[in-house]
């Protein structure tokens, strides 16, 4: 497996949009799934070939086996611009030692340049430093390692209260979503998390849309076109049946849409 | 001050400029100082409805463009008093339309009138945006059937979201509800959406119903707006919409069959 597909299959970022058509093709061989995942981050201050080996190789050496195979996310922020790195021969150097780099994060353009021709794909610069800052470099010590989170979303839940009108399209990233009027025919609302509507629900609804099998959607009358939790969905047609225009919810029993009176 | 009224629907073909025609002369007829404004550049046929078309000499796109004033352009209607047209143009399209040159407008026209009425275009580009975009209130023409409903419920997304009052986070436009070409015996057989079902879906007040009348087509043919023909059914109904929209209590009428006597079910009079 390549770096690349490493990082892909690893680390993705899915628009709501691309999931839900993901989800309704029920022929397609794969889904795809967001997820957070925790790497390490090699945080790098300067690059030379000669001190980037003897620091990497004392580090290793003190944990051998905790380095066997793992995906390192080589962080510029801290290492001058100008600061010239060959990441091909970096790349085998951390190989050898058992680290597989998978992307940049920050660093100059050529810096970056340079990365995607060692086949690196670039992540944006970490915009807040959740670390403590490190104490003054000293000139031996090149590379610090650390466990950081990759990613933290900010989780919100969204609360709408007027009408959600045929044509308009909201989504709650990272949390529930809660609407207090009718969603119209032609109307879309979609969530990382739960879905209530506290009035018709006559449009579409997707919750869990990152890939959350636990999400559900409550209605107060189901008129839906669409109802979807992860990817498993339903349309008009499977949903007239007793339960039309009842209160429901709907939640996943393996993969299995189950809708139920309230 | 001066309101601004957007006629508006999504959809063509509802009523939106026999609805402007119809509210402005009701307006004007109360007293109020009332501009009729086609925003439909391109086609125009406020003109035609209003039947001034002889005498339009300089129109809307040409009062953006500065090639003439608005005193100008404007057509004061003959019958009533108060009342005044600014027609579109009929060789231009609705790209000549600009948001500055269309506030510019606006805002001399606030100086003089009360009530200004902007019939928009069908569809929900560049015309119909510039309808709207200015507006206080929004009287919304739907037909009892479903791409009618949906497209209304469409525009009214719009209005919510890409009009001035909504991008300056000030108090949401206000919405009204117009249904028209109502027929009460062909809800009956469930052929058609009934009052309730519209309001249902849509869920914002209702302004009025208009009856499926005669009376409208003939008086279009003639240039007059169907509210001065007094005896007919939808010129009542326009004007008990018009005394709603400046704030009276006025109850619904013709949403039941009309009971009709033995000799017009036997010469089938209407």
């Amino acid at each position: 497996m390549s770096q690349l597909e490493l990082f892909r299959k690893k680390r993705k970022k899915l628009g709501p949009m691309q999931d839900t058509e993901a989800a309704l093709d029920s022929e397609a061989c794969f889904k795809l799934k967001g997820s957070r995942v925790t790497m390490t981050i090699l945080e790098l201050y300067r690059y030379d070939y000669k001190s980037f080996n003897a620091t990497l190789s004392s580090t290793v050496s003190s944990a051998p086996d905790f380095f066997q195979q793992t995906p390192v996310i080589l962080s510029l922020e801290k290492c001058p611009a100008d600061n010239f790195i060959d990441f091909i021969e970096l790349g085998e150097l951390c190989r050898e030692y058992g680290m597989i780099p998978v992307a940049v994060r920050g660093g100059g353009e050529e810096q970056i340049v340079s990365a995607n021709v060692a086949g690196l794909p670039s992540l944006p610069p970490a915009s807040i430093s959740r670390a403590p800052e490190p104490t003054e470099p000293k000139a031996e010590t090149t590379v610090e390692i650390r466990e950081v989170e990759v990613e933290v979303p900010i989780s919100a839940n969204k609360v709408i209260t007027t009408p959600v009108r045929s044509g308009q399209q909201i989504y709650a990233p990272g949390g529930d979503l809660v609407v207090l009027a009718p969603v119209s025919a032609g109307a879309e609302i979609l969530a990382d998390g739960n879905i209530h509507v506290y009035a018709p629900l006559r449009g579409r609804a997707l919750a869990g849309v990152k890939g959350d099998d636990s999400a559900r959607i409550f209605c107060q009358s189901l008129e839906a076109e669409l109802i979807s939790i992860s990817g498993n969905y339903k349309v008009n047609e499977d949903l007239q049946g007793s339960l039309w225009k009842q209160a429901v919810k709907a939640e996943l029993e393996g993969d299995q849409l189950i809708i139920s009176p309230l | 001050m001066a309101e601004i009224i957007v006629v508006t629907s999504g959809k063509g073909g509802v009523g939106k400029t026999t609805t402007s025609a119809a509210i402005g002369t009701g307006l004007a007829l109360k007293g109020h100082k009332t501009a009729i404004i086609d925003f439909d550049v391109g086609l125009r046929n406020l003109d035609l409805i209003m039947g001034c078309e002889r005498r339009v000499v300089y129109d809307f796109v040409n009062v953006i463009n500065g090639e003439a004033n608005l005193n100008q352009a404007l057509i004061k209607d003959k019958r009533v008093e108060n009342l005044s047209i600014l027609p579109a143009s009929q060789t231009r399209d609705k790209d000549a339309l600009t948001q500055e040159g269309v506030q510019k407008v606006l805002d001399e026209l606030k100086k003089t009138y009360d009530y200004i009425i902007c019939d928009s275009p069908a569809g929900i580009e560049k015309g119909a945006h510039m309808a709207m975009y200015f507006a206080d209130r929004a009287v919304v023409v739907t037909n009892p059937e479903v791409s009618s409903v949906r497209d209304s419920d469409r525009i009214l997304g719009i209005l919510q979201s890409k009009t001035l009052r909504a991008e300056k986070g000030e108090a949401p436009i206000e919405e009204h509800l117009l249904l028209t070409r109502y027929s009460p015996d062909r809800v009956e057989r469930g052929e058609m959406l009934s009052v309730k079902d519209v309001e249902e879906i849509l869920s914002i007040p209702l302004l009025g119903v208009i009856p499926e009348s005669k009376a409208v087509l003939s008086a279009s043919n003639q240039g007059q707006p169907v509210i001065l023909d007094e005896e007919s059914d939808a010129g009542q109904a326009y004007m008990d919409a018009v005394r709603r929209l400046m704030g009276e209590q006025v109850e619904h009428r013709f949403l039941n069959i009309a009971k009709k006597g033995l000799l017009s079910r036997m010469f089938g009079g209407r």
